[in-house]
């Protein structure tokens, strides 16, 4: 084993990068500064620790993956198929077809949020999600989270019966045992009773929990939703003295500054965000106009890479910028001084766009700044005149807007009294998720009958006497909200597939006999609500749309507080090393944590899978003696962690972010002891960020499985092609200096002829945020199985498309790109030349077809890939055997067996539904007809999918574009995907 | 070990190949007695223990193999080939000896190939039957090895005569068949020896069958030369285009370090190269231990050197252009 050099050597790097002229992209740290290892992994044919899967433990630990994810069904030699037996209906049900999927509309909450969905439903099981294109908070694309809730579904690990004490009940006793401990509350008038939830936005729970403490009027109900907007809560308590939820237009906006928000890609209306921020940078038709977009932020995020400008600094900095900025765009902010580095360099070029662009521009706070920069945020806003054209004020979003920390305070403060007596905790895992002093692990078991309603036996269960299985949300009646405020009916797409139930359900429980279902439930509720004689048509309309007609909250006028500057916390000295919570892009607060999909999903940016770790700068890691892969001591106000190092190009310097969700210990086997716990150390005082991190090198040789540097291919090959926008404007071919493309002669064999359809892709890059939708959603369509850490090091990950990410400029100041790669589909495609059974081969469509069941798995075709696409079934990585994941999968795509080759295929399942759609109806397949399953999930709609044989089509129309090129063309492949080059529009005042 | 003056003396006079004083009779009885000894040596017992105790760890490894799949040979993306490539093409060229012994020497009239020549064929037969067995070995499902080959089917389907691989499948397959049936010619002579020497019913039986009624008139020997030219100037082309076929694996490809003209000729002089080690190997072994240093002499070893020295300086050459090529072309 080569030795990995101790430190970075940063002067080595800045020097190579001094050398190089004009514009040079580079993939990594490693790369850059040459490293042996690097070097060595590019050139090694097998990486190091790859040459066996024999020893016991590394056996269990892939068998123990696959118990839940996947499952190695013929681990011993079988690969037969189980013999399935099909069996007609004796009475079909209404509007079912077998064979035809059945689209139902729904919604996904998160953090009390909800995006909208049209969940696929084959013969009554749910397969894949897509966005509702009516829904405000989806607008047709779909997150990664929302992709992967169908395995959430059918996680075989989901809590499967209701126990008491870890003995298997039924709910009739739930209902005894709980019946009897609210007799004694009702004596009390719910002294002792006390509901914890996650934030709710849903109006049928908010009004049946209203319900309960009109019953128990000494009750309480505490929310807890730890990943949740608690700065913007209080930074619009802080500005307006009312809580106030605040969402932005992006279409109108000419000028945005993010202040470390990364609103491309995380938080509710992202999705919304993305679409509406890649309009404004669709410079094509002709047009070149573009926004632009300022970043400063400590850790670089999807929004990073879409930036304009992007200053790496630290959290406390960014606040600092921000007084700065409120101050030089004439808000009175009181007594402050603020005094910022980043402030001198940017703050008068950024004050003179914001207000050269009145109406137009956008400031946005991130969560994890304080209420302090919300409030500055909405100062600034309000005094740039943006307020009704980019953003908007509404009443709160959920339904009881509480300061959730106080919220959760007074529960203890209740729990030390001895004061609870009976505690319902409905969804959410606060033992794990809790600010880490109030110690709620030991805490909760000073309530005396503890009930814990959760999807999984998890953390919290663990502490509560009485289990109860959830409803799943794809299982149960709800409602929930969006970012604006509409209202979508979730209806169930499936039958509780453990005999859970849904929250409104449970509290019901505490009311009502007989209880009701959660049908009748929120039903009823709307039946309050909406009182007209149309009300079955109102209804049946609703839960049809996926939303409610005119149900958005109406926006409103809100003025700032006097004198709010003055109460607002001034800014914390940024002294020492920071510490920034974020949640993570994968697993979120934790609760994806045992979703497989989720787990190997590279993160953008980092493109680190089944991981989490501490970032730091290169700078900073230098300084500290410290490279990716060393083990460290985490220790911040008595708490401990311990955490690997993991060096991110344009992280800020003196600043370390630590990604929440991981470390579960009781989450099922997937998640399980996967990274570390970054809520050890989360305080109540700290919820995001504080100063005053220390950390000390305890190990190394940490294994990350980060596929940044696996797959991606050579950047001086022109890879990734950018451009300044004033440049392109003057010559459009700017962005394809120094590339060439072969004539088309150049090939032995006759041309194809296309006469039909001949299909096509567009990528857009300056439209794509690296967000890595497309990457689930392509898992959830195509059946692609999850390989898990061990063989995602070894470069073994499945996922059809992959979005690469590529660093220009210094280590410490890269802009970054994103390119996603799925299949190229070459019109002179290396693959299928050299295949010897002609398992893969061209269709008349120019699709490259991969003919599984002819496969032998020689392996020739993918190393005759130059984009690197095509992904082996090394092992049997597909799941034959789990009952609930065989319900998982799309009927419509082949699952693939061991020792066969797979690849993207232009979702050609859904290419030949359309096709035989048309045909019935004599027609061609028109454009926009088919949406591959990456196109229909991007929520810039940066992937564009069509015939290219219809020059009017969209995709054809992109390809015609200036900006347009194929990857790697001088091999002379003729890709089908082609891509179309970044702009970037930079302020001529900022020197770059 | 003998000093180098001892060396020269066991030199045969100039012209003359094998030891001095040997006559077509004794040379028939030394051979015949290594075959036909009523005493099997104790090492042949004890080579036989190694060399089945290596194939019982090949059966064991074959098993694992075939129940967990090719991932235990940690290969992956992006060159998912490996282990199994790397043995198909050393053992192809391991092969290489045997082939060019017999076939070209004899069309060049080298005398001195005959006290090796039958071995070396052996060699090259278990040396392809080894290589035969590593790209089916290799394929993700082996069970369907069958479909490389272009036979009648009801699916119509065909191999795709465009690949490399395909062109393998011919070539190796071709090689095979030509290599046995040249070893087999050959040998016939020898057949009829053993039958005629050999004491015992069974064996003689079975000599007898294998012989195939060889009698060793001047009909048979003219018939017998003229096959052997014949085959001779069959197999000889196949010495080069065997392993210049392999390699296009590699060169058709366009794989950046793969995609080079200069593979043809590097693989066919890597393969001569380890191919003649592995006579040496063989055969400086076999000498001692069967008192056969009168028959294979320092003149075979000399010539055998020469030609390790020939191939291995085409081979050195190749390593250099290989380097200097990723250099050039900015593939370092």
């Amino acid at each position: 084993m080569s030795k990995k050099p101790e430190k970075l050597d940063l002067a080595a790097i800045r020097k190579r990068l001094e050398n190089t002229r004009g514009r040079t992209f580079w993939r990594s740290l490693e790369e850059l500064a040459g490293s042996e290892d690097f070097e060595e992994m590019m050139h090694r044919e097998f990486p190091r620790y790859a040459s066996e899967w024999e020893s016991v433990e590394e056996r269990r630990n892939f068998l123990k993956l696959m118990g839940a994810s996947l499952a190695l069904a013929g681990l011993t030699a079988c690969t037969r198929q189980p013999t399935e037996h099909i069996m007609p209906y004796v009475r079909q049900p209404e509007d079912l077809v077998p064979g035809k999927p059945l689209f139902f509309a729904t919604a996904m909450p998160l953090s009390g949020i909800a995006t909208g969905l049209l969940v696929e439903s084959h013969e009554g099981r749910p397969t894949k999600a897509e966005g509702n294109p009516d829904h405000p908070g989806s607008l047709g694309a779909c997150d990664v989270f929302s992709q992967a809730s169908v395995l959430g579904l059918y996680d075989p690990d989901r809590s499967q019966a209701l126990t008491f004490e870890g003995e298997i009940r039924s709910w009739g006793g739930f209902t005894t045992a709980l019946r009897g401990a609210l007799d004694t509350q009702k004596g009390k008038q719910g002294a002792g009773l006390r509901i914890l939830t996650e934030t709710v936005s849903s109006p049928t729970l908010a009004d049946q929990i209203r319900g309960v403490l009109t019953s128990f009027p000494q009750a309480k109900w505490h929310q807890w939703e730890p990943a949740g907007a608690h700065s913007a809560r209080s930074g619009a308590q802080l500005a307006f003295g009312q809580p106030v939820h605040t969402y932005y237009n992006l279409e109108n906006a000419a000028v945005i500054v993010s202040l470390d928000a990364d609103f491309l890609a995380s938080g509710p209306g992202s999705l919304r965000y993305a679409r509406q921020f890649a309009m404004r940078r669709r410079v094509e038709g002709g047009r070149t106009e573009m926004n632009r977009l300022y970043v400063l932020e400590p850790f670089p995020s999807a929004t990073g890479t879409k930036a304009d400008h992007r200053m790496p600094v630290k959290a406390a900095e960014v606040e600092a910028f921000a007084w700065a900025l409120a101050k030089g765009l004439g808000v009175d902010v009181g007594a402050q001084a603020p005094s910022s580095a980043a402030f001198a360099k940017w703050g008068g070029p950024i004050i003179r766009d914001l207000q050269n662009h009145r109406g137009a521009g956008l400031v946005i706070a991130g969560e994890q700044q304080s209420p302090a920069v919300h409030a500055l945020a909405h100062a600034m806003n309000q005094a740039l005149g943006n307020t009704g054209k980019t953003v908007f004020y509404t009443d709160p979003v959920e339904a009881n807007p509480v300061d959730q920390v106080a919220s959760l305070r007074d529960l203890v403060k209740d729990l030390d009294a001895g004061a609870v007596d009976l505690l319902l905790i409905v969804g959410g895992n606060p033992v794990f998720t809790a600010p880490v002093e109030l110690g709620l692990k030991d805490r909760l078991k000073k309530a005396k009958l503890r009930v814990h309603l959760g999807l999984y036996e998890d953390e919290t269960s663990a502490v509560c006497q009485w289990h109860l299985p959830e409803a799943h949300f794809l299982e149960a009646w709800s409602d929930a909200r969006a970012l604006d405020g509409t209202v979508s009916i979730m209806q169930p797409l499936i039958a509780p597939l453990y005999r859970g139930k849904s929250a409104h359900e449970v509290i019901t429980m505490l009311t009502e006999t007989p209880e009701r279902s959660g049908y009748e439930l929120v039903k009823s509720y709307w039946q309050s609500q909406h009182k007209g004689a149309d009300f079955e048509q109102w209804w049946r309309r609703s839960v049809h749309d996926g939303i409610m007609d005119g149900s958005a909250l109406p926006p409103k006028t809100v003025a700032l507080k006097t004198g709010w500057a003055a109460a607002a916390a001034p800014p914390k000295p940024a002294e020492g090393l920071e510490v920034v919570f974020r949640p993570d892009p994968g697993l979120y607060d934790g609760r994806f944590a045992n979703n497989g999909w989720l787990q190997e999903f590279p993160k953008p940016v980092t493109k680190l899978s089944w991981d989490n770790a501490a970032f730091l700068s290169p700078a900073t890691a230098a300084r500290l003696g410290l490279n990716t892969g060393d083990l460290v001591e985490l220790r911040y106000g008595g708490w401990k962690v311990r955490a690997p190092i993991y060096v991110q190009p344009g992280h800020a310097d003196g600043s370390t972010t630590l990604h929440l969700g991981f470390g579960r210990y009781r989450c099922g086997h997937v998640g399980d002891g996967v990274g570390f716990s970054a809520y050890g150390m989360r305080t109540a005082d700290a919820l995001w960020r504080d100063a005053g991190l220390e950390m000390a090198k305890v190990g190394g040789g940490y294994p990350f499985a980060s596929v940044q540097n696996f797959h991606i291919l050579e950047p001086e090959r022109h890879t990734v092609r950018m451009a300044d926008i004033q440049d392109y404007r003057k010559n459009p071919e700017v962005v394809h200096e120094g590339a060439e493309v072969p004539p088309r002669s150049l090939t032995l064999y006759p041309e194809f002829k296309y006469e039909g359809y001949a299909w096509g892709m567009a990528i857009d890059l300056n439209a794509c945020t690296g967000c890595g939708a497309c990457m689930v959603a392509c898992q959830a369509e195509n059946n692609i199985p999850v390989v898990g850490k061990d063989q995602v090091r070894r470069g073994r990950d499945m996922h059809w498309i992959r979005v690469d990410s590529y660093y220009s400029g210094s280590p410490e100041t890269p802009e970054i790109y994103n390119q996603p790669v799925p299949c190229q589909q070459c019109e002179n495609a290396p693959c299928e030349l050299v295949c010897p059974v002609q398992a893969t081969s061209h269709s008349s469509e120019g699709l490259n077809d991969m003919v599984y069941n002819r496969c032998v798995g020689t392996r020739y075709c993918s190393n005759n890939c130059p984009y690197k696409v095509r992904r082996f079934n090394f092992f049997l990585y597909s799941d034959y055997t789990t009952p609930s994941l065989t319900l998982l999968h799309n009927p419509d795509v082949t699952v693939r067996s061991r020792g066969v080759m797979e690849k993207c295929t232009y979702c050609v399942q859904r290419i030949n539904y359309a096709k035989i759609e048309a045909e019935k109806q004599n027609r061609r397949v028109r454009d926009g007809d088919i949406q591959t399953a990456c196109q229909a999930s991007c929520p810039s709609e940066a992937i564009v999918f069509g015939d290219i044989n219809d020059p009017n089509s969209r995709v054809s129309k992109m390809k015609a574009e200036k900006r347009n090129y194929g990857l790697l063309a001088e091999l002379n492949t003729r890709p089908r995907t082609t891509y179309l080059a970044t702009l970037r529009n930079p302020n001529p005042e900022i020197e770059s | 070990m003998p000093d180098e003056q001892d060396l020269l003396q066991a030199e045969p006079p100039k012209r003359e190949i094998i030891g001095t004083g040997y006559t077509f009779g004794t040379v028939t009885d030394q051979i015949a007695s290594v075959v036909l000894t009523k005493r099997t040596p104790l090492f042949w017992f004890a080579s036989f223990a190694v060399g089945f105790g290596l194939l019982l760890v090949f059966l064991w490894s074959v098993v694992l193999l075939l129940a967990k799949g090719v991932g235990i040979w940690g290969i992956r993306m992006p060159v998912a080939w490996g282990f199994a490539i790397t043995n198909f093409v050393w053992w192809i060229g391991i092969g290489h000896a045997g082939t060019l012994i017999s076939a070209i020497l004899l069309l060049l009239n080298q005398q001195w190939r005959n006290s090796i020549n039958r071995f070396a064929e052996a060699m090259t037969l278990f040396a392809v039957a080894s290589a035969g067995m590593f790209p089916l070995l290799h394929l993700g499902r082996p069970w369907l090895f069958y479909w490389l080959f272009p036979y009648p089917n009801s699916m119509a389907v065909q191999p795709n005569f465009r690949s490399p691989l395909v062109w393998d499948v011919f070539a190796v397959s071709t090689y095979a068949t030509v290599s046995l049936l040249f070893w087999f010619v050959g040998l016939l002579p020898d057949l009829a020896t053993l039958r005629d020497r050999s004491t015992h019913r069974l064996p003689r039986f079975l000599y007898g069958i294998l012989a195939m009624g060889w009698r060793g008139s001047a009909r048979h020997w003219a018939s017998h030369e003229v096959a052997s030219l014949l085959l001779a100037g069959l197999a000889t082309p196949l010495v080069l285009s065997v392993h210049t076929v392999v390699s296009f694996d590699f060169t058709i490809a366009i794989v950046p370090g793969w995609h080079s003209t200069f593979f043809p000729p590097y693989f066919v002089a890597g393969a001569i190269y380890s191919g003649f080690a592995m006579v040496l190997v063989l055969a400086i072994p076999l000498r001692k231990v069967y008192g056969l240093e009168g028959l294979i002499t320092l003149r075979h070893l000399q010539n055998s050197a020469k030609v390790l020295l020939a191939t291995g300086l085409i081979v050195a050459y190749s390593y250099v252009m290989e380097q200097f090529m990723a250099w050039y072309g900015g593939n370092t």
